[in-house]
């Protein structure tokens, strides 16, 4: 073996190379959304924190940017919507299949410097997937925090994720879980309304809370404003962007969002840096 | 038991009113309840009151044929239920449906008008406070007439 040939075997594989995980378990969320779990093929686990993604890499078809929906403690998991050839073949990988995984990429959501604060989630649609782990983080370190409310928005019923663990929050008396949809028919006892509207009436002091917002962003534009009406200061608001992100490193810029790279400064933004910037059509 | 302009003082659409202006309110005001299930009122009857929700939820539906009762919003306590009193033909446009046990405030449309003709400040104040309420609920209508999270883009 040559010295160069030598050189290259053991030289580790960079940022850019998928590490091989093994689907472990894959759980049907709604009719188009998936959550895999996913473990090293002899590899060694990732420790993302709350907020981050990784790139998932269906081998010969592509690669996507995924929120981390857990495996801050337990096993690493995605939750992901099929809505394209990607995210496709990843919704149909079956248990024992192999993926790609690069990362974990980004920031993450300010749960450690959240401490003795408030906590207010507010999700819309599939934003609730990166907001699951620091939510998670939040009650695994209950007696850390103030108040939490986890604030859940989604189309229909139907659409709602973790169905069984919103109801099982909702039965503990230190956290307050509400849950609207857009649109219900017969059968629906609970809320229908858009969920900034839920902003109102939750419990939470602005004055000490930090509140956690993902989903569409003409979502966040308006539960960030509703936040702003019961009193909270714009640098408490935490929004998680999404973009192109390609190469996850801050390399490729089609993750661009004005002066700043989503993948490499964000993708969690404080509100006071970010309006400006949302305000800005086309960006 | 709370007189009626004891409990219009903690709702917020009253909010700021003077003492003799709630007590002008009140006088068209009285208390009821209605069991889960029970209807508020129903769509094409006259719409001769309106509700300020003290305690449960209600649905606004409208019967879809061969689809049944389709929920436009759910309103929750402290928010106000009708607006079709206000004006012309005074007639409601969809059914509302109490969700639990309903505890609320209703109010003489008829009664309350009169008193705005009388009290122009009264009527402006009530009006203005009715027009952004409003236009709240419309703007989140609009935001539900984008269907925000149907549109997932593509990868």
């Amino acid at each position: 073996m040559s010295t160069a040939t030598q050189a290259a075997t053991e030289t580790p594989p960079g940022p850019m190379v998928p590490e091989p995980f093994r689907v472990t378990r894959r759980h049907r969320e709604t009719r188009d959304t998936w959550t895999l779990e996913l473990e090293p093929v002899g590899g060694e686990r990732i420790l993302p924190q709350p907020g981050q993604f990784t790139m998932l890499y269906a081998f010969g078809i592509g690669e996507v940017p995924i929120s981390v929906s857990g495996g801050i403690d337990g096993p690493l998991s995605h939750t992901i919507r099929d809505v394209g050839a990607v995210t496709h073949a990843l919704c149909a990988a079956q248990t024992g299949a192999v993926l790609g995984v690069r990362g974990p990429f980004g920031n993450a959501w300010p749960v450690g410097a959240a401490l003795g604060c408030d906590i207010v989630v507010v999700a819309g649609g599939i934003g609730l997937a990166p907001l699951r782990p620091a939510y998670q983080h939040v009650l695994r370190n209950r007696s850390d925090y103030g108040d939490v409310a986890v604030l859940y928005g989604s189309r229909t019923p139907g659409d709602l994720l973790y169905r069984n663990e919103l109801q099982r929050l909702r039965g503990r008396f230190d956290i307050q879980v509400d849950v609207t949809v857009d649109a219900a028919e017969g059968g629906w006892r609970g809320k229908v309304g858009v969920v900034p509207k839920l902003i109102a009436s939750a419990r939470f002091d602005p004055g000490s809370a930090v509140a956690l917002v993902c989903g569409p962003e003409v979502m966040m534009s308006f539960a960030a404003r509703a936040l702003l009406d019961r009193g909270m200061a714009p640098d408490r608001i935490f929004l998680s962007m999404e973009r192109d992100m390609r190469c996850g490193l801050g390399h490729c810029g089609h993750c661009q969002l004005g002066p700043t790279l989503i993948c490499r400064d964000g993708p969690v933004y404080r509100y006071d840096e970010l309006e400006r910037l949302m305000a800005v059509r086309g960006l | 038991m709370e007189t009626i302009d004891a409990v219009l003082r903690d709702v917020a659409l009253f909010d700021g009113l003077s003492a003799d202006e709630l007590e002008l309110v009140a006088g068209c005001g009285s208390n009821v309840r209605f069991k889960e299930d029970e209807l508020l009122f129903r769509d094409g009857e006259d719409a001769d009151t309106f509700f300020v929700l003290r305690h449960g939820s209600v649905a606004l539906e409208t019967f879809v044929p061969a689809r049944g009762p389709v929920t436009i919003e759910t309103l929750e306590a402290g928010d106000v239920v009708g607006w079709s009193w206000l004006f012309p033909p005074y007639r409601w446009h969809f059914d509302a449906r109490a969700l639990s046990l309903v505890r609320a405030t209703v109010f003489d449309g008829a009664c309350l008008r009169e008193k705005c003709a009388r009290d122009p400040k009264l009527g402006y104040d009530l009006m203005s406070r009715f027009a952004q309420i409003t236009v709240e609920r419309l703007q989140w209508t609009r935001m539900r007439l984008l269907d925000v999270y149907g549109y997932a883009g593509s990868d």
